[in-house]
């Protein structure tokens, strides 16, 4: 195990390595220039221009760029935005934000996900267990931008149940944002769960347990459950890392000052040093939670075992 | 988000799709058993000649390839739907409600043919979701098969390249690439964007089936028999390699089109006088209080539009594999 885990963190330098060169590519080899678009319309003296772009180290060609930037990442240093303020400082004040609506969708997901799919599962063909799964084919077919607006139409403004701007309401207001942002997700843990409960209810080990006169809530309760629950939770782990790095539409929609909707507006203003610094943290969740479901997998499953 | 799921690890969301979804109630227990007997018929049944009998009886993929057609001619023939130009407009008539002078969907917020506008709309949603598969599959495929036959070096140097690209989300890639364009953005620079991060699945998919393909008997026969690595993999290799793809690049198609619209409504991927759902939905976020239908319309045709693919998918699905029959 052990040694898995060495292999699979080494396996992941070149990957973080990869995907932050990508990144820095596509961010640097623009070609605007930020220096000029931050003067407006009265052109900055030469003198200024030269001192800006050799303290960012535009002059150098992008492998050096590229390399400086890896040097200074590796001392902790995210780097500074054009108005000089330091990108590290810019994260820890959002990311915050962005964990606890990750949070409260992880909640929902698990919630409702469970819960629709255990029913189904259990009554595999009744009504409930087909609306179930017509309702998740028609909620995967809905972008989240629209959900996100009907959301907000109707619950928000027509029914005045939630805040649908901004995270001044506190935990409140992050309810409908989460939701929204939860409700594709919920859809494939309620299938999930539906189906691998209903391959776990067909296993010799639950007909014993029936036969031994257990009731069906212990029945499966304790003994499918166990077994149908891991698929479920390690997809709510994988999930965990997209949802910290995949809610720039929902933040821009509920207006929520989290890391998603500070990245988008960075690339809008070519803020170069941001949107790398952000988007690296987002590759560094993606890769550090499925290695951690990887993990999870052996962890909760004796039969899996790496080497 | 609505980019495509990650399919190559065992616990993908479409995995629990594919397998919640069930044999087909209306199948009977020996498929076909009965049609090749009464027409005399001694060609074997091939996995297409199967689906395809299986599709025809199974109701979604009927209505959902019929929906399809309809689309489809919107999109080839949009003056066949509205005789109205929608992008000829009034402003006397600004965001008149439906019914207005005739009008069924009423008018947007410039005074345009709202009607006319949402069919028009259909073209660049179809034009994009089939373009941007269409280059995720070549790119996909071909790549795919070579790792996935070769092995080796070239094996592995593909594997990191798609965990490089699968570090970064699809939108949020698309929307740094479309940022770094200069000048207009149009259909071209919109679906090279997704293609970009849009290939790494089917490359995955079509890795393991061949390397599943790539050891069975009737390949170790036509290699005895003397066939080339060409033939082998695109004569014997392919077609029964394909089939997981298939299905993936039909569900694809319907979260294209929603990354389309998600970018044109953020602002950085079509732009106007272009004709996009998007685009309507983003005018209408500031109306929403006054003139729902403005939001209502085109997001209700952009959901029945992916929701077509994603149910053509399914079906495709429940037809193509054997493990369900």
């Amino acid at each position: 195990m052990g040694r898995y885990i060495a292999r699979r963190l080494l396996l992941t330098i070149p990957v973080l390595l990869g995907s932050t060169f990508l990144i820095f590519a596509m961010v640097y080899a623009l070609p605007g220039d930020p220096i000029a678009a931050l003067a407006g319309d009265r052109p900055l003296a030469p003198g200024v221009v030269a001192e800006l772009k050799d303290r960012y180290n535009l002059n150098d060609p992008l492998l050096v760029q590229y390399g400086k930037y890896l040097g200074a990442l590796l001392q902790g240093d995210l780097g500074t935005d054009f108005a000089g303020r330091s990108v590290s400082a810019t994260v820890a004040e959002r990311l915050p934000v962005t964990i606890k609506l990750a949070l409260v969708a992880i909640a929902f997901e698990a919630v409702m996900g469970l819960v629709a799919g255990i029913l189904a599962g259990i009554r595999k063909g009744s009504f409930f267990d087909n609306l179930v799964l017509v309702s998740t084919i028609g909620v995967v077919s809905i972008p989240v931008f629209v959900l996100g607006f009907v959301a907000q139409i109707t619950l928000g403004l027509r029914l005045n149940l939630f805040p649908i701007s901004g995270i001044s309401e506190g935990l409140y207001s992050y309810l409908l944002p989460g939701f929204v942002l939860a409700a594709l997700s919920v859809a494939y843990v309620a299938r999930l769960t539906r189906t691998s409960l209903v391959e776990n209810l067909r296993n010799d080990y639950v007909r014993t347990a029936k036969a031994k006169g257990l009731p069906p809530r212990t029945v499966v309760g304790k003994h499918a459950m166990r077994n149908s629950l891991i698929p479920v939770v390690t997809f709510l782990g994988a999930d965990l890392g997209t949802l910290l790095s995949g809610a720039i539409v929902t933040e821009g929609i509920f207006n929520i000052p989290g890391l998603g909707r500070t990245v988008f507006q960075a690339v809008l203003l070519s803020e170069g040093a941001v949107v790398v610094g952000i988007v690296t943290l987002f590759i560094l969740f993606y890769i550090l939670f499925n290695l951690v479901v990887d993990i999870l997998y052996a962890a909760l499953d004796p039969r899996i075992r790496y080497e | 988000m609505s980019s495509p799921p990650d399919v190559s690890s065992g616990r993908s969301p479409d995995e629990a799709l594919r397998r919640s979804a069930g044999p087909d109630p209306t199948e009977s227990p020996l498929p076909g058993a009965a049609e090749t007997t009464s027409t005399g018929s001694s060609r074997q049944a091939s996995l297409w000649s199967d689906a395809w009998r299986q599709l025809r009886r199974n109701p979604i993929f009927v209505i959902a390839s019929l929906l399809l057609v309809v689309l489809a001619t919107m999109a080839a023939f949009p003056s066949l739907f509205t005789n109205a130009d929608p992008l000829s407009c009034n402003l006397a008539n600004s965001r008149g409600g439906p019914g207005t002078n005739g009008a069924w969907f009423g008018y947007d917020l410039q005074g345009c043919d709202y009607y006319a506008n949402i069919i028009y709309g259909v073209r660049v949603s179809m034009v994009i979701g089939v373009a941007v598969v269409g280059g995720a599959l070549v790119i996909g495929v071909t790549l795919g098969a070579l790792a996935g036959f070769y092995g080796g070096w070239f094996d592995s140097l593909m594997s990191r390249i798609t965990d490089i690209f699968f570090g970064l989300p699809l939108i949020l890639g698309a929307i740094i690439l479309l940022n770094a364009f200069t000048g207009d953005r149009g259909l071209f620079q919109v679906s090279l964007a997704l293609i970009a991060f849009g290939w790494m699945t089917i490359l995955r998919l079509l890795r393991s089936s061949v390397i599943a393909v790539k050891s069975t008997d009737y390949v170790q026969a036509a290699r005895a028999l003397g066939a080339g690595d060409w033939r082998i993999i695109t004569t014997h290799i392919l077609p029964n390699a394909i089939a997981p793809v298939l299905v993936y690049a039909t569900i694809a198609i319907g979260g294209i089109i929603a990354a389309e619209a998600t970018l044109s409504f953020l602002g950085i991927g079509l732009q106007r006088p272009s004709i996009s759902w998007g685009l309507q939905i983003e005018e209408a976020r500031d109306f929403v209080r006054t003139s729902p239908y403005l939001l209502l319309i085109p997001s209700a045709f952009l959901s029945v539009t992916v929701l077509c693919f994603i149910m053509l998918g399914d079906a495709l699905r429940d037809a193509l594999d054997p493990k369900l029959r």
